[in-house]
């Protein structure tokens, strides 16, 4: 027979894919195993073209290196490859939805990515002089601009490098404040729903913290506040909206009442999403507030950051902002208030707390999404992002316990708690079943309110349809952990790994890779 | 040998001056698998009902208080090593550390076996 | 709006669902004092990309940008190139889009790059382990010196006059507050040692001492040997505290845990990150494992699943806010990711080899600058040994001679001026890096128009 005239199987042969053997290379298929960069052979190798140093004199001062550092190369396809096959065991918002409550994971836009990797942007020095830089103090100032009027605050501290950075900007601006005024309260209040970061924050300079418990429908109990301020009390660190996904109705009153013992409030914005362009939490009395660029205003996450914390100020506590910071000057032109020109500039600075501006990245991108939805957009986003939450609170109904549901509508993330699961089934189960429906998991046991609590933000770059789905997986999911299906208790079964061995890694944590032996440097 | 039981669910052993103290079987299975215990330093003055050791699961960390005052004459390294002995024989090896008494009245506000079972069912 | 996916029915149709008229009806929470009933006036409205794209872009070009100069620029920020795949992979989705890794199952991409870069750091700064990553060098320098406070139970850090001033003024900030005493000193431009202070500090140990803190190579680009010190801090029960602002000097010098460093702390963005006018950088922190649980931040770690295969999780969670809260060794949570994969794939392409020809270019490149610009009438070398960075005296303040030469297109060093304004005696002092990103002709450029400046 000559070629091409023999047919070949197209149908396949069935064949449970249980049934499926073991791989030689415990790869299967799109699904790739990859060593670590240590574990191979490749000490000597490189993936960068290095001109060959010309011959000098060393000028150091007899400390050269002698032993091997230990670092393994890889050329660049072989690096390419390493960090691709890496990057396919990580869920991310590229590949679904992120319900992660309090996270606000959001689409991250490209355009804002293109806009900062512009080399006017990406490829200055933070301390180049300040004529070559007015671009980059610009766009500082123009977002500065806009954080200002959507809060409806007096300034805002932009070089805090995360949320809790923002916590501490605000704490500090809040002791310089008392400090100033010859008091010297100790205490900060935070309500036992707080996010972790809260009490962590007011610990790390140096305050006492006290907790405030909660009403029976989520929020901060008034009269217990109430009750407790006095002159101790150096300020309040409020969630709004909170982090059971509920405005605080009384936010106004709890400012007044702090304000009235001589406190300042300080707002975790990390809620921002919710009310951006609805609400300006100037209009409710507080004083400081952070605002995670990285959540409300789309720039990434990156497993885990760089984020962005930028403080809103009251008129109160302005003055005690920390260096550096932008200034207009009337000719248009921008100039950098640093150590320097503090004193007669800006006396009452707390002082640095960053080695430069803040993250200028950030700035850039998320200026670019702001831009990009103007306030007739952000306004749509906090619309659509409690609508979506709603519907997701709404859609699960009867199957799921919603502590706060009954009380009203939910801001921009819905909480369920595992009140109805099946005696040994948990919030854990539900999460991981979740992952083999081919979603992230919801933020879990967290608040700390709410037994087993279940956050869900779904943001409002979801659709319809993508909700939908996600509705009716989290019900399949449910249904079977209030069955009692033990199968449940093997999920996830389809991803990159099964349940880890958390216990195993803190008993004999092992946080570094250890050679049996080190090869040599090439020298 | 007498052991007595706190609230915060410790036990305390006394026989003649000294006390051993470890958490309860309750206790260890509400924090579930232990991880790492920090424990107080021969010599160390603890006050009742001051923070005399930390006891840790993964997700978790509990201070334990000191159910009596009194200076801590012995740690049970073997915890150390083995955390997990808490889990497996809280009321046994894997105590936490033995101190000497200061006012043996403090024992006198605290539970015996049957009072602490009836309190731990009341919970 | 081209980044929201509902549509006026599907609106309609949830709101149904919900049992609600309109999307502000649940906002009914708010008091109606506080709701805004439209748009905020005075603010712009929607943009095309486009347009969003022409804005941004005539503002970046109002800055003049490294690449477009000679750039000799340093303390504390180095220009180095990065290559293109770096930028490549870490803004593939699946980093970029992603959480911290609180779901190991689905993240073991995210987890296990953690991994390799905990140890890659470990070994660079010659230590035990390594966190996840911290916010910037400065903010890891603040923990470290809290981390020491822990440790020896002792409130006292004596801080060189060779550490990033920035630095220094973050520890003053937050130690007016803590109560740690801080022990400080101005650098002086002693010639062959700029900014080594070794005397001050191994006389200034005592009993309530928690820390040494300093920076090698230091601000004014100095390399010390910190093996006296560290020897001194340990017999006086206190802990050395070695800064890094610029590892790739560690592809050519001793580690400062070879020399005894108890903590090193650094920050990365010399590797993969970029320039970025300040941030977002990546804060390097490593120390010895019997102090591991002192340590702030994350820590990813090595384990197994149900069916035996290899994984990693994150660990030693305890320390951290999310259950300490109050007691948390750090307020730290998002930290710096993404930046920190940019390093590690930077570092795996350089490799040892590659990391080691790094450096010593960097450092040939460093000593012909040296040379040819201290050949200028009344300019004065003040380094003995450096890595990639030096300081000079110039003749006449530098302050001034660095802004004319940005008229001339130079960006040509940091004056001490800009970062000792109240330091009259360090304002004639110009610090000068030189990577492999100068050429010699930009070396070339650099002398003769500083020649030209003093001269005016
Ligand atoms: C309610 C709340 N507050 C504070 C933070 C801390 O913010 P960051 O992680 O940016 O430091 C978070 C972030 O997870 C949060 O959800």
């Amino acid at each position: 027979m000559s070629m091409n005239s023999e047919g070949r199987v197209t149908r396949p042969e069935t064949l449970a894919a249980a049934d499926a053997p073991a791989t030689f290379t415990g790869n299967r298929a799109l699904m790739l195993e990859e060593a670590l960069i240590f574990e191979r052979d490749d000490y000597a190798r490189t993936g960068v073209d290095i001109a060959e140093a010309p011959a000098t004199s060393s000028r150091l001062g007899g400390l050269e290196r002698h032993r091997a550092i230990g670092l393994p190369g890889l050329t660049e396809p072989e690096a390419v490859r390493h960090y691709t096959r890496l990057s396919r065991q990580n869920y991310a918002i590229d590949l679904g939805l992120f319900p992660l409550g309090s996270c606000t994971m959001k689409h991250n836009p490209r355009l804002n990515e293109k806009m900062a990797r512009l080399p006017g942007f990406a490829d200055i020095h933070p301390l180049a002089p300040v004529d070559t830089v007015q671009g980059a103090l610009a766009v500082i100032d123009e977002l500065a601009q806009w954080l200002v009027t959507l809060t409806g605050m007096h300034a805002v501290a932009m070089s805090p490098k995360a949320g809790a950075h923002g916590e501490l900007c605000g704490l500090l601006a809040i002791r310089a404040a008392h400090d100033a005024a010859g008091s010297d309260r100790s205490m900060i209040l935070v309500p036992e729903s707080a996010h972790g970061t809260n009490p962590a924050t007011a610990a790390f300079c140096g305050y006492k913290v006290e907790n405030i418990p909660a009403t029976a429908d989520g929020r901060v109990d008034l009269d217990a506040l109430t009750a407790r301020l006095g002159p101790d009390v150096a300020g309040v660190m409020i969630t709004n909206p909170n982090t059971c996904g509920l405005f605080e109705r009384d936010m106004k009153r709890i400012s007044d009442a702090v304000h009235a013992a001589g406190g300042y409030v300080y707002c975790d914005g990390a809620n921002f999403n919710a009310i951006v362009g609805r609400v300006r939490p100037g209009d409710l009395g507080i004083d400081a507030m952070h605002i995670n660029l990285h959540k409300t205003f789309s720039t990434p996450h990156g497993g885990g950051g760089p984020g962005s914390g930028p403080v809103v100020l009251s008129a109160a506590l302005a003055p005690y902002a920390p260096l550096p910071f932008v200034a207009k000057q009337p000719d248009g032109s921008f100039r950098l208030i640093e150590e320097e020109t503090a004193d007669q500039d800006h006396p009452g600075s707390f002082g640095r707390m960053s080695a430069f501006h803040g993250q200028m990245g950030m700035f850039t991108r998320a200026l670019t999404y702001i831009l990009s939805h103007g306030a007739d957009g952000l306004r749509q986003v906090a619309g659509d992002a409690v609508l979506n939450a709603n519907y997701v609170l709404r859609s699960l109904d009867g199957l799921l316990d919603a502590p706060f549901g009954p009380s009203g509508p939910c801001m921009h993330e819905a909480l369920f708690s595992d009140d109805g699961l099946a005696p040994g089934f948990t919030t854990l189960d539900i999460a991981k079943g979740l992952i083999d429906e081919g979603f992230h998991p919801m933020t879990m046991y967290f608040p700390l309110v709410v037994h087993g609590a279940m956050l869900i933000e779904p943001t409002e770059t979801e659709g319809k349809a993508a909700l939908d789905q996600f509705v009716g997986a989290l019900r399949s999911v449910a249904e079977r952990a209030k069955a009692g299906d033990e199968a449940l208790k093997a999920a996830p079964a389809f991803a990159p790994r099964r349940r880890l061995d958390e216990t195993a890694a803190a008993r004999k944590p092992v946080l570094v890779w250890k050679d049996e032996t080190l090869p040599q440097a090439a020298e | 040998m007498t052991t007595y039981y706190t609230e915060d669910h410790e036990w305390i052993a006394v026989e003649g001056g000294t006390a051993t103290v470890g958490i309860t079987d309750y206790a260890q299975a509400q924090l579930g698998d232990i991880v790492f215990v920090e424990l107080p330093a021969p010599g160390t003055n603890v006050a009742k009902g001051g923070e005399a050791a930390v006891v840790e699961s993964v997700k978790a960390a509990s201070d334990v208080f000191a159910p009596v005052t009194g200076t801590v004459s012995e740690a049970n390294g073997a915890l150390e090593e083995d955390p997990a002995l808490v889990n497996s024989a809280p009321e046994g090896d894997g105590w936490f550390f033995k101190l000497a008494l200061a006012d043996p009245a403090e024992l006198d506000g605290l539970m015996d076996a049957a009072a602490y079972k009836a309190f731990c069912d009341s919970l | 709006m081209r980044y929201l996916p509902l549509t006026d029915t599907d609106r309609q149709a949830m709101l149904a669902t919900i049992g609600a008229s309109s999307i502000d009806d649940l906002f009914i929470d708010v008091p109606a004092e506080a709701r805004l009933p439209g748009p905020i006036a005075g603010l712009p409205a929607h943009a095309s990309e486009l347009a969003v794209e022409r804005h941004m872009t005539r503002l970046a070009r109002r800055n003049l940008s490294a690449g477009e100069a000679p750039f000799f620029l340093g303390c504390g920020a180095y220009r180095h190139h990065v290559p293109a795949s770096v930028d490549h992979l870490i803004q593939r989705g699946e980093f970029l889009t992603s959480y911290t890794p609180y779901q190991p199952e689905i993240a073991q991409g995210t987890l296990q790059a953690l991994f390799e870069f905990q140890t890659q750091v470990a070994r660079l700064f010659g230590c035990d382990v390594a966190n996840a990553s911290m916010y910037d060098g400065s903010t890891a320098c603040w923990e470290a010196i809290t981390m020491a406070r822990r440790v020896t139970k002792r409130g006292k850090a004596i801080l060189s006059a060779g550490l990033h001033p920035h630095y220094v003024s973050l520890a003053k900030t937050m130690a007016r507050f803590t109560g740690d005493l801080l022990d400080t000193a101005l650098p002086t431009l002693t010639p062959g040692a700029p900014g080594d202070d070794m005397a001050r500090l191994l006389a200034g140990i005592d009993a309530d001492t928690s820390c040494v803190v300093v920076q090698n190579p230091n601000i004014l680009g100095h390399v010390a040997d910190l093996s006296e010190l560290a020897a001194r801090c340990h017999d006086k029960g206190a802990l050395l505290i070695a800064v890094v602002t610029e590892p790739v000097a560690l592809g050519a010098i001793r580690s400062p845990g070879e020399m005894g460093a108890d903590i090193v702390v650094g920050e990365g963005q010399s590797i993969g990150v970029g320039l970025n006018f300040g941030g977002p950088y990546v804060g390097l922190f490593a120390c010895n494992e019997k102090h591991v649980r002192q340590m702030p931040g994350r820590l990813c770690g090595v384990t197994t699943d149900a069916d035996g295969q290899r994984g990693f999780v994150l660990t030693l969670s305890t320390r951290e806010q999310h259950i300490r809260r109050e007691k948390a060794t750090s307020n730290i949570c998002t930290n710096a990711g993404l930046c920190a994969l940019a390093f590690s794939i930077h570092l795996t392409l350089l490799g040892e080899t590659g990391l080691r020809n790094l450096a010593a270019l960097n450092h040939a490149g460093a000593v012909a600058a040296a040379e040819r610009l201290a050949t200028l009438p009344g300019v004065e070398l003040v380094n003995g040994a450096f890595f990639n960075e030096f300081t000079l005296k110039l003749p006449r303040e530098a302050r001034p001679v660095v802004r004319a030469l940005a008229d001339m297109g130079i960006l040509g060093g940091v004056s001490l001026g800009r970062l000792y304004p109240d330091a009259a005696d360090l304002a004639n002092g110009l610090v000068v890096a030189v990577t492999e990103t100068s050429t010699a002709e930009d070396v070339e450029a650099l002398a003769q128009a500083l020649e030209a400046e003093i001269a005016a």
